[in-house]
């Protein structure tokens, strides 16, 4: 990094980033499994979420890979070099962590030149390039602040500028907006994504909301019970999940029973081919989106609208079939006002291939 | 609705309880106190006279036994503070079940009178037969016990002092996310111990004085281990002194809890937040 101007980005920027490999990874808390052989490949400079419900073993692989955790079996390499046995603090990955970890003695420039202070740089050097990152983030103002001055978004921006300050391969970002209130956790999302674009750093990010992944993300890698269930990009994976788990997981998904029609199903009158294999046996269910799922205004529609939702443009509605089967469904807001609750309607998927699962 | 909101200070009735309280406390605490004082000055001839007090310095043994009882109460504050603290940070980023264990060792001495504490101790002295004499294992247990710097008392008031210490520095782990800060200081570079001593001490300072205060105010004050293995440190001269010169002993007493006030005090200025307050925006 340069002193000579200010917002000058870290010499890492021109490396492109570190590629990160986990291969077959496995970890267990006693009888608890969390990682069970995970497989994952994040390419230089990139952004990848990793996303999952509790449990999943996401964080669990986010501190292997930042040296908090060990591991019982497989490897984890960075730019193809297998970091195991090396201590965390060698491991040259800056980390945000979901609490507030500012140092609560040091100052927000002390915060951000801590790195640099182990490594020995020299003070007014450190202090020059402290005052720089926190104009990066936008707070050189309150380089003289303690933590318990700043606010929650304000903390993390300062983390974020103190893990960026050793120019490290990998950033690594554990929930970092999970403890700050809606309105900045939105500012601060598209502050990292800038930064992290700006840096090209290759930056894993660990959340559980999904919103947060998709719009940040270059991947979103979904995890599940230790395993990754699907890696790709955000509108890949919201309209072609390679699994139910993900579709439902990834967006909101209605279950719609139907039976089998040859190779495809048949629901409400009608046959669909299917996206993917169709399951071998047992009942199925057709898993539809509720942007995907058209009403339109019929007497004897076999669906009753049974609530609605304001979303702004949209408005999501809520109908129950003849079998008790309850659809959501995304209807403009004009067109949603001619469906009000307890009005009937005729419903239709579009004509194209359906994600088909095992009825629950 | 603003206007049933209390506000600062407009809420606000006189409760003539809390001045009550106050004044039975005051009295409870002061009265004691302003008649020790009074004793130490009151002249049997009539009037006031601070012989106690200027006698003090020339009175056999007073700076021996004052110098001996510092230097204890460092010794033991170092030892406590080496054994503990870092078997506290080890315990907070380790399991619970480590905490539990830790905090049931550290607090049985409350439960062992310091008389029969004292005797368990007496007795370990004696242990080994005498073809030991000659062995490091017997020359220890004599190098523990010599008198000009008896290590035994420093034994027996880590031990003594365990309990006290180790609540003031769970109480002040348990105000900061010590696992946290260490991944933190980790993550930029520091090895564990640096982590350590440039992360979370720095944090403990409070607590690290509240523990040191405790324990020094113990050795201070702690008579009976000491008298009962023959070492004559302040509280056991204050007593000595007291059986020939009842005004003197008293005035001592009293010039130690003003010794362990303004300790208090400086203890408090010393933890003190010495930044400015939040401010949030």
């Amino acid at each position: 990094m340069s002193t000579a101007a200010p917002h000058t980005l870290p010499a890492a920027t021109a490396a492109g980033g570190a590629t990160v490999e986990f291969r077959a990874l496995r970890r267990s808390f006693g009888a608890t499994t969390a990682l069970d052989g995970l497989d994952l490949d994040v390419r230089p400079g990139e952004l990848l979420a990793l996303l999952g419900p509790s449990g999943c073993g996401k964080t669990t692989a986010l501190r292997i890979l930042a040296g908090f955790e060990t591991h019982d079996a497989g490897d984890v390499l960075v730019d193809g070099q297998p970091v195991t046995g090396i201590p965390a603090h060698r491991r040259d990955a800056g980390m945000v962590f979901q609490s507030y970890s500012l140092f609560p003695h040091l100052t927000a420039l002390d915060n951000v030149a801590f790195g640099m202070r182990m490594r020995g740089t020299a003070k007014a050097e450190r202090r020059a390039r402290a005052q720089e990152l926190l104009e990066l983030v936008g707070l050189p103002q309150h380089a003289g602040r303690y933590p318990h001055q700043l606010s929650g978004g304000q903390q993390q921006r300062i983390a974020l500028a103190r893990a960026l300050a050793l120019e490290p391969r990998v950033l690594l970002l554990d929930e970092p907006l999970s403890a700050l209130d809606a309105k900045v956790r939105l500012t601060l999302r598209e502050e990292i994504r800038r930064l992290q674009r700006e840096l090209g750093i290759t930056t894993l990010f660990v959340t559980h909301d999904q919103e947060e992944a998709l719009s940040m993300a270059d991947r979103v890698a979904v995890l599940r019970a230790g395993r990754l269930e699907q890696c790709a990009a955000p509108a890949e994976l919201y309209a072609r999940p390679a699994t139910a788990f993900v579709a439902e997981f990834v967006g909101t998904m209605s279950r719609i029973p139907c039976e089998r029609a040859g190779a495809g199903v048949a629901l409400l009158g009608r046959t669909y081919p299917v996206d993917g294999t169709l399951p071998a046996d047992g009942p199925l269910e057709v898993l539809v989106r509720p942007e995907n799922v058209v009403l339109r205004p019929d007497a004897d529609g076999p669906a009753q609208v049974t609530g609605a939702s304001f979303l702004g443009a949209v408005t999501r509605l809520t109908v129950r079939l003849t079998d008790g089967t309850e659809v959501k469904a995304d209807l403009a807001t004009e067109a949603a006002a001619a469906l009000p609750p307890g009005s009937r309607a005729h419903l239709v998927l579009p004509d194209r291939a359906v994600l088909v699962d095992r009825r629950r | 609705m603003a206007q049933l909101t209390p506000t600062a200070g407009s809420g606000r009735r006189p409760r003539p309880w809390r001045g009550a309280v106050l004044l039975v406390a005051g009295l409870y605490f002061l009265v004691p106190m302003a008649a020790s004082v009074w004793f130490s000055v009151d002249d049997p001839n009539g009037g006031v006279q601070f012989d106690a007090y200027t006698g003090l310095l020339s009175a056999p043994g007073f700076t021996d036994a004052l110098l001996l009882t510092l230097e204890l109460a460092a010794a033991t504050v170092v030892v406590l503070l080496v054994l503990l603290v870092p078997a506290l940070i080890a315990a907070r980023l380790g399991t619970a079940r480590m905490r539990a264990v830790l905090e049931v060792v550290c607090t049985l001495p409350l439960v062992v009178p310091p008389v029969a504490f004292t005797a368990g101790l007496i007795g370990v002295l004696r242990w080994g037969p005498d073809h030991l004499m000659d062995t490091p294992f017997f020359q220890t247990i004599v190098f523990v016990q010599q008198p000009e710097f008896p290590l035994v008392l420093v034994i027996a008031y880590v031990l003594m002092s365990l309990p006290l210490a180790y609540r003031a520095l769970d109480a002040g782990l348990r105000a900061v996310d010590v696992r946290t800060l260490v991944e933190a200081a980790r993550s930029c570079g520091a090895s564990w111990p640096r982590a350590v001593v440039t992360v979370v001490l720095p944090n403990l300072r409070g607590a690290l004085l509240n523990a040191a205060f405790l324990t020094l105010a113990l050795v201070l004050g702690e008579f009976t281990a000491a008298s009962i293995l023959g070492y004559q440190p302040f509280a056991v001269w204050v007593y000595s002194v007291g059986n020939s010169q009842g005004q003197m002993s008293v005035a001592v007493s009293v010039l130690s809890l003003l010794i362990t006030w303004v300790l208090l005090l400086l203890l408090a200025a010393a933890g003190r937040e010495r930044r400015p307050a939040p401010a949030r925006s």
